[in-house]
């Protein structure tokens, strides 16, 4: 079985590799990947069309924001796919309930560093959030970092400790939450008339001109899109930690 | 020196090729559960790593314009559109034509001085699809985790040929 | 670019894929997954892909490698190959 592996391993490397020559330069701007009309398009026209400087954020957001929904509701489907598979119990299952919980104390070091580094953790998470649209960065990349400053408080206390402050199931109302959200905005631009999703002409219930309508919209998206993974990836992490049970963590 | 400049300018190319082979090979060939999975994420920031490496531009820097060049081109631009508006319909056939309003008044383009070059800045398509891809696969990479907590519930085991071994004997 | 810096990094992106599918300890494969990770952020943001290096350095090496250990010490940490 390894050595039929290996051998259709190679043939697959080779037959990959041969076929290297006919990659484009490296570095070329003149490529078919960087001369196709929408990347020029991108690069030139984004600034002028939606006054965003950030054009990873603005295609991300804007330009594909029909793909960006549903990357969020893929997120939303794997978090509820890891509570069905892992939640479920047969009544005769050892491995089910059982569990000892036993009095840990936290540890005096590890406690006071995630104490003083939790809310710094989650100020940079919203600095992360806000300032897409200038650097680096955006709803997902911040909703992560958010979600590990929950998993931080897990980790440094217990499991029980951590639903004490940040109860799991109102967490996952969030996740919800943010899905509506981005749903919501792009019902409100159906229902002025125009495109699904078309930021445009939200002007008429904002106080900006089209171009600023879409730059606030923007802003208003990539915080749904923050919503829902923090409150996936705290919960993901409840459920993988503590096989399901949601006694005892790490 | 060249030849190894020239090595590394290719090199890019093959070592995504020999990444996604060997995360191809753990993923089918090794038994433990675990490694399949490290092998499939392996395999997933492969191809991140071709596709990225595709939008490379010579001397092109990060796709964020710098803030000289934003502010720059139009003074405080909130509470000077009128007269941004105004003056651009006077000259307006001297510069770009660029100038035209839609129907509600408003400017549909958002300072036109500004002038950008396409070759200036990396391809930014190509790295929006792969943010999606990474959370994807991160997505995937947890449901598959549950899935041997899973199979470790009922069968005591991550092995595979373990696994075989019970379910053929019969539980 | 610095090519210097690419090509030792695409070294140890292969010597890193290699070791950390090869050693017997789960824990260390998780470990050594995502030192991988963390080299191909790296690697992207020497290639000019800063919101994509971000969000692997981000996702990739933080919140990944935490899912693989939980699951690591709720199984077993042993493996055959």
């Amino acid at each position: 079985m390894k050595s039929l592996a290996l051998i259709s391993v190679v043939i697959t490397g080779w037959l990959l590799l041969s076929a290297g020559g006919d990659f484009p330069e490296w570095g070329d701007p003149d490529s078919p990947a960087n001369s196709y009309r929408l990347s020029q398009h991108f690069v030139t026209e984004t600034f002028h069309e939606t006054a965003v400087p950030n054009m990873v954020t603005a295609v991300l957001a804007d330009y594909r924001g029909y793909d960006t929904m549903f990357e969020t509701v893929v997120i939303f489907t794997a978090g509820i796919a890891i509570i069905s598979i892992l939640r479920v119990f047969r009544t005769d299952d050892p491995g089910a309930g059982g569990q000892t919980v036993y009095e840990k104390r936290p540890d005096l070091i590890v406690d006071t560093t995630c104490r003083l580094m939790i809310p710094i953790i989650q100020l940079f998470a919203l600095y992360v959030v806000a300032h897409g649209h200038h650097s680096p960065g955006g709803g997902f990349q911040g909703g992560v970092i958010f979600g590990a400053s929950f998993i931080l408080i897990a980790l440094s206390r217990d499991l029980q400790a951590a639903h004490k402050w940040v109860p799991e199931q109102r967490v996952l109302n969030l996740a919800g939450i943010g899905i509506l959200i981005y749903a919501g905005f792009g019902l409100a631009s159906m229902f002025l008339g125009y495109n699904f999703l078309d930021y445009a002409i939200l002007h008429k219930i904002m106080a900006a001109t089209p171009i600023e309508a879409r730059y606030h919209s923007m802003l208003g998206v990539e915080i749904g899109v923050a919503f829902t993974v923090t409150a996936i990836m705290y919960s993901i992490y409840s459920n993988l930690a503590s096989k399901g049970t949601m006694k005892e963590g790490l | 020196m060249e030849f190894f400049e020239a090595i590394s300018a290719k090199f890019n190319y093959w070592v995504y090729v020999i990444i996604m082979m060997i995360g191809l090979y753990a993923m089918i060939a090794k038994n433990n559960m675990v490694k399949k999975l490290i092998g499939m994420s392996v395999f997933q920031t492969a191809i991140i790593l071709f596709y990225v490496s595709i939008g490379v531009k010579d001397g092109a820097t990060i796709p964020i314009l710098y803030h000289d060049q934003v502010h720059t081109g139009h003074h405080h631009d909130d509470h000077g559109e009128e007269a941004h508006h105004a003056s651009s319909e006077d000259h307006g056939t001297s510069d770009t034509g660029h100038h035209e309003t839609d129907k509600y008044g408003y400017p549909t383009r958002h300072a036109p001085d500004v002038v950008i070059d396409g070759d200036d800045f990396a391809n930014p398509l190509v790295h929006v699809l792969m943010l999606t891809a990474i959370v994807v696969g991160v997505a995937t990479l947890g449901v598959g985790l549950a899935i041997i907590q899973k199979l470790h519930r009922e069968f005591g085991t991550i092995e595979e040929n373990e696994i075989h071994d019970i379910i053929k004997s019969g539980k | 670019m610095i090519w210097q810096f690419d090509l030792i990094i695409l070294v140890f992106l292969v010597i890193t894929a290699i070791i950390s599918l090869q050693v017997k300890d789960l824990l260390a494969a998780s470990m050594i997954f995502g030192v991988y990770s963390f080299l191909m952020c790296l690697l992207w943001a020497g290639m000019a892909a800063v919101d994509v290096a971000f969000t692997e350095a981000a996702v990739g090496a933080g919140v990944s490698s935490v899912f693989l250990i939980a699951t690591v010490f709720r199984t077993s940490r042993r493996s055959s190959d």
